[in-house]
């Protein structure tokens, strides 16, 4: 009796649901989470959400991208820019595979990403039905979580936990495949709840105190100390924190290519670039450094060259949200847990405040040679041709360092990180991890309209451009401004110079022919202009920039130029070469 | 490059625990960190834990210990995954379960069948007019010990189970595990309900 009454009294109002299709609860889902804009291309599997669309077009903006992988590289440059997730849909089999290249990419840069599959009819799933695939199990390893669903009521759940999963923690790109019926099913739709919490996942460590102070000692011990940044900084939205920690403890800080413009370029205390083709100082002091803090990067083997010739000296601390990066390349001394918006202002609360003259002098010092012996040559050519690197040098100074930089992959891309300035955050879009060839033109897409008001320049080569250049389709359908501009030296610029230095010259299939990239330009309705003399590039460029819309700048340069400075594979960053 | 000097630490087994939410794709997503790495698992054990909704794999591979624990950290890093140990063969209690299916008259004729068992520790399973079953339980070398000496005896059919084992130090995890499930219990799998149904259901 006791229990009848407590349960008649506690008993709530029923929910009050609306009747709804699986597709529309995926559109009313994107719209509670935020969502302005989603690429995406159609196809039969999906056409029930394509169909609901119709009636959302007033509060849902589609890009109809040109071919699947361009969706996802613009939902990538759509993420990079503006720190939402970026949202894909594309249909069954075909249309899912051709997901896979930008889900790797977002899965190795940690890019926030939710893209939303057609399947098959659920009672069709395992018979090789027309268009079906296993989605799930070929996106697994790229993505860091997908979920099938077969019935149109599992929408809401599974699209809030996608969106939590692929913002929190460690960001990453996640797939959901829904099969027809459950399109197509008409349920009660209680609303959308969006997901806090899940049992099992925990996005961020609980940050150790023990461990802050131990890396605020030895921090404060140091003599040498030397700070490498990562994306993890912007993922966290840490900016402001990052500059204070650096500015109070005055320790020299180099990044990595996602890391650029956490801090300005220009900032007294950026010491440059790392890497492979990264600045003399950085990865020469890296073996002469005491203590090395190491902020939201994962110590990628393009970063550290010969791993057990890397910092041996140096005690280092570690700073990452996810715990799996720790010790996972290089050994931590002092391991800080935890997300660097956290992390870093209970670090700097701790850290004495200190000027490193000496050691800062060391840095410029490389970099006087690295000015003399390299830098000055490419801005300043002795040759008629022009360089990558006098090309992006001009577009800065005509930018300021406003400018969002997307670069594809190669030559011209280790190029603009090196020589482009970066006044504010989020403005160095590139393929980092996967080092994508054809992610440049798509993912400049979706980086203008994930920051509409700042210009948008894609610097792509002439290979890279070729994977990708159908895109030039969305950007004339669109009416998106985006700025290309296509550094051509008529080869694989990058894999020509490995086959340079490493291969005596064996040019095996590197040189690539071109259209003519004004006229391809031209059909598109785009404008555009090549220029290939010192003289037309001012001009060049201005006309470019202060264009209304799109425009494609072809700019011929130097056909065997070589990126410099350059740590061979396999040898140690000190052995890092000028030329 | 030469790998000459350089010195690699010693393989040994080890035995790692999982505790996964109970979700259709959890195995490939575990299972692929070892593959991505080109690693052998040597025996899988998978089944649902003391709660509902919460499974408890035993994976055992032979690795070094620094390669163990990055796996264990990848495999800790999914978002199904509750918790992950990793120990060595001294750290742990094991067992894996044998059966042997002989043919009834041969055994009852020629062979010792009452040493056999006790000798072993087997016991028969089922006695059929056919055949027989008889089970071991132990490690592998001890329930290796029977497979032989049934062979001449005319060994129908042999089946070993996977590893399952106890972490000796550990606290265990089923008061944690109950914790959750008292805080937020955990959701059922939702299966394809429609795969049997076909047209009836779902029509273009």
């Amino acid at each position: 009796m006791e229990l009848a009454q407590a349960e008649a009294t506690t008993a709530t109002a029923p929910k009050k649901t609306t009747t709804l299709t699986g597709s529309a609860a995926v559109l009313e889902g994107l719209i509670a989470e935020g969502t302005e804009v989603v690429f995406g291309y159609p196809g039969g599997a999906i056409m029930p959400i394509y169909d609901a669309l119709y009636d959302y077009k007033e509060r849902l903006q589609h890009i109809l991208v040109r071919h699947e992988q361009g969706a996802t590289h613009a939902a990538q440059g759509f993420a990079r820019t503006s720190g939402k997730v970026g949202v894909v849909f594309a249909t069954s089999g075909p249309g899912a595979t051709n997901l896979v290249t930008g889900l790797a990419d977002a899965q190795i840069d940690s890019t926030p990403m939710v893209c939303i599959t057609g399947q098959v009819f659920a009672h069709l799933l395992g018979t090789d039905a027309f268009q079906e695939t296993d989605v799930i199990n070929i996106t697994t390893p790229v993505t860091k979580w997908n979920y099938q669903v077969t019935d149109a009521s599992e929408i809401p759940a599974a699209l809030a936990k996608a969106f939590y999963i692929a913002r929190s923690g460690r960001p990453g790109p996640v797939l959901i495949d829904i099969t027809k019926n459950a399109q197509m099913q008409l349920f009660e739709y209680e609303g959308y709840v969006p997901c806090k919490h899940i049992r099992s996942y925990r996005p961020k460590p609980i940050v150790r105190n023990e461990y802050i102070e131990q890396a605020a000692a030895m921090i404060n011990a140091a003599k040498k100390p030397f700070i490498l940044f990562g994306q993890g900084v912007l993922l966290g939205g840490a900016e402001q924190e990052f500059k204070a920690f650096v500015e109070k403890s005055g320790i020299p800080s180099a990044w990595t290519i996602l890391g650029a413009g956490a801090i300005p370029t220009d900032h007294p205390l950026n010491v440059g670039m790392l890497g492979m083709h990264g600045n003399y100082g950085p990865n020469v002091q890296t073996n002469s450094c005491d203590v090395l803090i190491a902020i939201g990067m994962r110590f990628d083997d393009r970063v550290t060259g010969r791993l057990d010739k890397y910092a041996k000296q140096a005690k280092v601390v570690h700073l990452d949200i996810d715990p799996a990066e720790i010790d996972k390349n290089v050994k931590a001394d002092v391991p800080v847990w935890g997300d660097c918006k956290e992390t870093l202002p209970a670090l700097t609360a701790l850290i004495e405040e200190k000027v490193h003259t000496e050691w800062l002098a060391e840095f410029r010092a490389f970099d006087k040679v690295e000015q003399e012996e390299l830098i000055q040559k490419e801005l300043n050519p002795e040759t008629g041709e022009l360089t990558m690197g006098e090309v992006i040098n001009q577009l800065n100074v005509l930018t300021k360092g406003e400018a969002v930089i997307v670069s594809d992959v190669g030559q011209h891309q280790m190029v603009a990180c090196r020589y482009a300035q970066f006044n504010k955050t989020r403005s160095n879009i590139t393929s980092g991890g996967l080092g994508t060839m054809g992610f440049g033109l798509p993912a400049a897409i979706g980086a203008k309209f994930g920051t509409p008001d700042r210009t948008v320049v894609a610097v792509i080569g002439d290979g890279g451009f070729q994977m990708t250049l159908q895109e030039l389709g969305t950007i004339m359908q669109s009416g998106v401004d985006v700025k290309i501009m296509i550094l051509n030296n008529q080869f694989l610029g990058m894999v020509r110079q490995w086959q340079q230095l490493f291969n005596e010259k064996r040019y095996s299939f590197v040189d690539i022919k071109s259209p003519d990239f004004v006229k391809l330009a031209e059909s598109y309705y785009i404008a555009g202009k090549r220029i290939s003399e010192r003289d037309d590039l001012v001009a060049a460029l201005t006309e470019m920039l202060e264009h209304k819309g799109s425009y494609l700048l072809e700019v011929m340069v130097t056909k065997e130029h070589n990126v410099f400075p350059m740590v061979p594979q396999g040898c140690s960053v000190s052995e890092i070469r000028l030329k | 490059m030469s790998n000459q000097n350089i010195e690699t630490p010693a393989q040994q087994e080890y035995t790692i625990t999982v505790y996964t939410e109970n979700q259709i794709g959890i195995l490939n997503r575990i299972a692929i960190i070892f593959s991505r790495r080109k690693i052998n698992i040597e025996s899988l054990n998978t089944s649902p834990s003391e709660i509902e909704h919460i499974h408890r794999f035993n994976i055992v591979i032979q690795e070094t210990e620094d390669v163990v624990r990055k796996l264990c950290r990848q495999i800790e890093k999914q978002v199904e995954v509750l918790k992950v140990y990793y120990n060595t063969n001294e750290d742990i209690i094991w067992q894996e379960m044998a059966l042997y299916k002989v043919p009834t008259d041969t055994v009852a004729d020629k062979a010792p069948v009452e040493r056999l068992l006790r000798e072993f520790g087997a016991r028969a399973v089922v006695i059929r007019r056919d055949y027989t079953v008889f089970e071991t339980t132990g490690h592998r070398e001890e329930t290796d010990k029977l497979i032989e000496v049934l062979q001449p005896y005319g060994l129908i059919e042999f089946v070993r189970s996977a590893r399952v084992a106890i972490i000796k130090e550990s606290e265990g995890f089923n008061a944690k595990l109950r914790e959750f499930e008292r805080e937020e219990p955990g959701q059922e799998v939702i299966e394809n309900e429609y795969l049997d149904k076909e047209k009836n259901v779902f029509t273009m």
